[in-house]
């Protein structure tokens, strides 16, 4: 170790360097306030990279989730609002139709999306509705301390399924992406995971797209991202990681489900 | 008469146990209490307190801007509460987190090493019972025995193998007030 | 019964167990999920329905089901959950099924934030839906309060046909207070004469708040309204702390009054003769009792967690016979018994001067009061 140290001693002459990595413009200089290991942030900074890259940052709207995501429009430098619980994408929806030249993504959790708001992401799949749907799937309902989602694996415990998730009373996981991608007004439904660095270029890939289908008017697009919750897994950082590949892939096998032909070249 | 006391730390250090301990010891003395904590995402790493409230007939308030006594388990707990102490109040806090000179000569105020009390316990988690000890000494809301009683009953079962240095952390913590006390009265 | 220590949120949810509750459908929501968890737990074991529906427009839809078939169906939930539940409350008011409703109000409006607040007043005594129709609702003060009116909020439901709306706030649900329980109530299998049991070989009933006919839908709420009279003539309730004496009044609810409680103590140790009137039925208001009350005194303090909506049952009451201040903390913020104990000085001290310069009376002094 301190050797090391000795043969990595400061020189005086100035480094020859090349900048690689910085905060992105799209992300606001600021500490969020998700927990050791959430997926949150690092699903912030891909979309924020995103949108540099695609250079549409003035011309996007993000609407925020209620959920631990609910203070997003916080992170991004963007224009944003805040939706009630559930009803993203309606909201968007009425962005979109007065804005059509607007960018409009949503950025929901499981909840939200697939509990509450599981109606307001149905129809504005059925009437293809032109906004991306950033949707993190993390098993359980976060900001309210770890209850059941309808994305709770089976056999799942959570503070509200205290006996583990019984599917005869309440149902086996929902994989709504699937379920979108049959839908004729859905562009692109994809699934991707944050569990490893490999897997996280995927989800880069597929933000890409997923903003790309919109700006080319090909429909709802829709990016599922299996994400950590360390605080109410119960788990290490690391463990929760290993969660996601061991017990989440199986129920939630990662893949394209649906992708505009338009979207292949 | 009611005696309101505010236990407050980082989250994880047991201020809210602390105070329900208090509590239920209040209760089982035949007097009336409230504990409330402090809830929400402040939780998550922040500062956490609860304010308990004893007294001999219904509790109004249970919550109080001038408390008659706190616990401060950390520097922001010390920054945010000794200015709000009642004159003639009291506030306890751990001696080996807290390094600043206090600012009010108007309350009795005792530093307790509590950390290091509750280290040679058996480990870093006692020191919120550490704490409650001394405080009792100071002021008598409730026995002491009354407190180990509640520790029998509520200690959580996954803890089980802790009682015994959580009742050393009471004792332990509660001789050492006891000591300052004869000591700042002899001095 | 020995008094045990118990959290606000989880004294309600047992309380309801042991009065009888069979279903239980509910969405998470702070400050109230507690109950929600407990409920998650407990019912399970006793054989009891629970389930975590999918939003609160579907809990209440829940439990409108529940009730249709004679059960004790109970929801529980906060502010904006509450507000998505209008809809389905007044469908259950429309076709006359009990239920019992549990709203641990937050901060508002909006998504607001998860400290207590009181601001639901009027969304709960005067809106809580479509058409015309008021829940009973009933704001208890302490934790013991809570389990008790829990306890006999069933037998109201069914009694009057009705919804009955425990109103508390987040420092009620998050607190912790010695409670004694009563006892377990056995879970009675008869249905009444209106529920859905299937036909068997007695007549088809029907449940609904559909009446095309314009003369019918009048006959019915006439017949919804003679019954809101009976509830507002049986079920006001109250409580007045030392107020046979007093020349100043304040009116509070819920957390609320019992910080008041502790101003009124300190007032009167300044030797201020001052009272407390605390009601426990926000609809129907206990009128008549204040009306009596405020004959006595010389000057009101009104304080709420919100910006004065049980101040307007107050003035009605009042009809401008005496001053009315009024203190509203809103946001969340929970006024702290200086805070009332200062502005009861304040009415005593203007009412002292009014009373003593050139007989001017007290009512002068309206324009900084409202
Ligand atoms: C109408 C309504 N009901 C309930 C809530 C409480 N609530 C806030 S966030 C949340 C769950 C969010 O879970 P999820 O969408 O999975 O996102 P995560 O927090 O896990 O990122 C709930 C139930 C609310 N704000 N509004």
């Amino acid at each position: 170790m301190t050797m090391l140290l000795e043969a990595e001693a400061p020189t005086t002459t100035a480094p020859d360097w090349e900048l690689v990595y910085q905060r992105p413009q799209t992300l606001v200089d600021a500490p969020t306030h998700y927990c050791p290991g959430c997926s949150h942030g690092a699903i912030h900074r891909m979309v924020a990279e995103t949108i540099d890259e695609l250079g549409i940052r003035g011309c996007t709207i993000c609407v925020a989730p209620v959920g631990c995501a609910v203070f997003a429009y916080k992170y991004f430098a963007l224009d944003s609002c805040e939706a009630a619980h559930g009803r993203a994408p309606a909201m968007a929806t009425g962005l979109k139709r007065v804005l059509p030249d607007r960018i409009i993504f949503t950025y929901q959790g499981d909840g939200d999306l697939a509990s509450i708001g599981g109606n307001e992401i149905l129809h504005a799949a059925l009437r293809g509705e032109q906004i991306s749907v950033i949707f993190v799937n993390n098993a359980v309902y976060g900001m309210t301390g770890g209850q059941m989602a309808p994305t709770t694996l089976t056999g799942m415990r959570t503070t509200s399924s205290p006996y583990g998730r019984d599917p005869l009373t309440q149902g086996r996981p929902i994989h709504i992406t699937e379920m979108l991608a049959t839908i004729p007004g859905v562009a692109y439904a994809v699934r991707r995971s944050m569990h490893s660095v490999a897997e996280m270029r995927k989800v880069k890939k597929a933000l890409r797209l997923a903003f790309q289908a919109q700006m080319r008017g090909l429909g709802l697009s829709i990016v599922e991202i299996l994400g950590a919750c360390p605080t109410n897994w119960h788990l290490t950082p690391t463990e929760s990681l290993d969660f996601i590949r061991d017990r989440m892939l199986p129920e939630y096998p990662l893949g394209d489900f649906k992708v505009d032909e338009r979207l292949r070249d | 008469m009611e005696t309101s006391i505010i236990i407050s730390g980082f989250g994880g250090q047991g201020a809210l146990f602390a105070g329900q301990l208090l509590a239920y010891a209040a209760m089982d003395s035949g007097k009336e209490v409230t504990w409330i904590p402090s809830y929400g995402p402040e939780m998550r790493g922040g500062t956490a307190h609860c304010t308990v409230v004893i007294g001999d007939e219904q509790i109004g308030a249970p919550l109080v801007r001038n408390p008659d006594c706190v616990i401060a388990m950390n520097l922001p707990s010390v920054d945010k509460y000794e200015s709000l102490i009642k004159a003639g109040g009291r506030l306890v806090y751990d001696s080996t987190l807290i390094k600043r000179a206090l600012r009010r000569d108007d309350i009795a105020a005792t530093s307790v090493p509590a950390h290091d009390i509750a280290l040679r316990c058996g480990s870093q988690q006692l020191v919120n019972i550490a704490m409650l000890g001394a405080l009792i000494a100071l002021c008598p809301l409730v026995e002491l025995s009354a407190i180990e009683q509640a520790l029998r009953t509520h200690l959580p079962q996954r803890h089980a193998e802790l009682l015994r240095p959580n009742i050393l952390a009471l004792h332990a913590g509660a001789a050492y007030a006891e000591e300052r006390k004869v000591a700042s009265s002899q001095g | 019964m020995a008094r045990e220590l118990w959290k606000g949120n989880e004294a309600l949810a047992e309380a309801a167990i042991r009065a009888g509750v069979e279903a239980f459908f509910g969405y998470p929501i702070t400050p109230q999920t507690e109950l929600l968890e407990y409920m998650a737990r407990r019912m399970p074991e006793l054989g009891r329905a629970f389930l975590q529906a999918e939003s609160e427009i579907a809990a209440i839809n829940m439990v409108y089901g529940a009730a249709c078939a004679g059960a004790r169906a109970m929801t529980s939930s906060s502010s904006p959950g509450i507000s998505l539940m209008q809809e389905g409350l007044s469908y259950i008011a429309g076709s006359e099924t009990p239920c019992v409703v549990v709203d641990i109000m937050r901060g508002g409006p909006g998504l607001g934030n998860i400290q207590p607040g009181q601001a639901d007043y009027f969304q709960l005594t005067r809106s809580a839906g479509h058409g015309d129709f008021h829940p009973l609702v009933l704001a208890p003060a302490t934790v013991q309060e809570a389990v008790d009116l829990t306890y006999i909020s069933f037998d109201l439901a069914f009694q009057y046909r009705t919804i009955v709306i425990i109103a508390g706030d987040g420092a009620l649900g998050q607190m912790m207070e010695p409670v004694e329980m009563p006892p377990m109530r056995e879970i009675s299998q008869e249905r009444p004469d209106w529920a859905l049991t299937g036909v068997d070989d007695r007549p088809p009933r029907t449940i609904t708040s559909l009446y095309l006919d314009a003369d019918e839908l009048e006959r019915t709420n006439l017949r919804l309204q003679e019954k809101l009279q009976r509830v507002a003539a049986n079920e006001q309730r109250w409580e007045s702390y030392m107020t046979d004496d007093a020349e100043f009044l304040v009116v509070a609810f819920g957390t609320v009054a019992r910080i008041a409680r502790s101003a009124v103590r300190t007032a009167r140790a300044a030797g201020i003769r001052v009272g407390l009137f605390r009601p426990i039925s926000l609809w129907p208001y206990p009128a008549a009792a204040l009306d009596q009350i405020v004959s006595r005194v010389q000057g009101v303090l009104v304080a709420e967690m919100n910006a004065g909506q049980m101040l307007e049952d107050v003035r009605m009451i009042v009809r401008g016979r005496v001053p009315i201040r009024f203190l509203g903390r809103m946001g969340g913020v929970i006024p702290m018994p200086d805070e009332i104990a200062a502005e009861i000085s304040h009415i005593a001290r203007v009412n002292h001067r009014s009373n003593g310069s050139n007989g001017k009376s007290p009512l002068s002094e309206r324009s900084t009061v409202l």
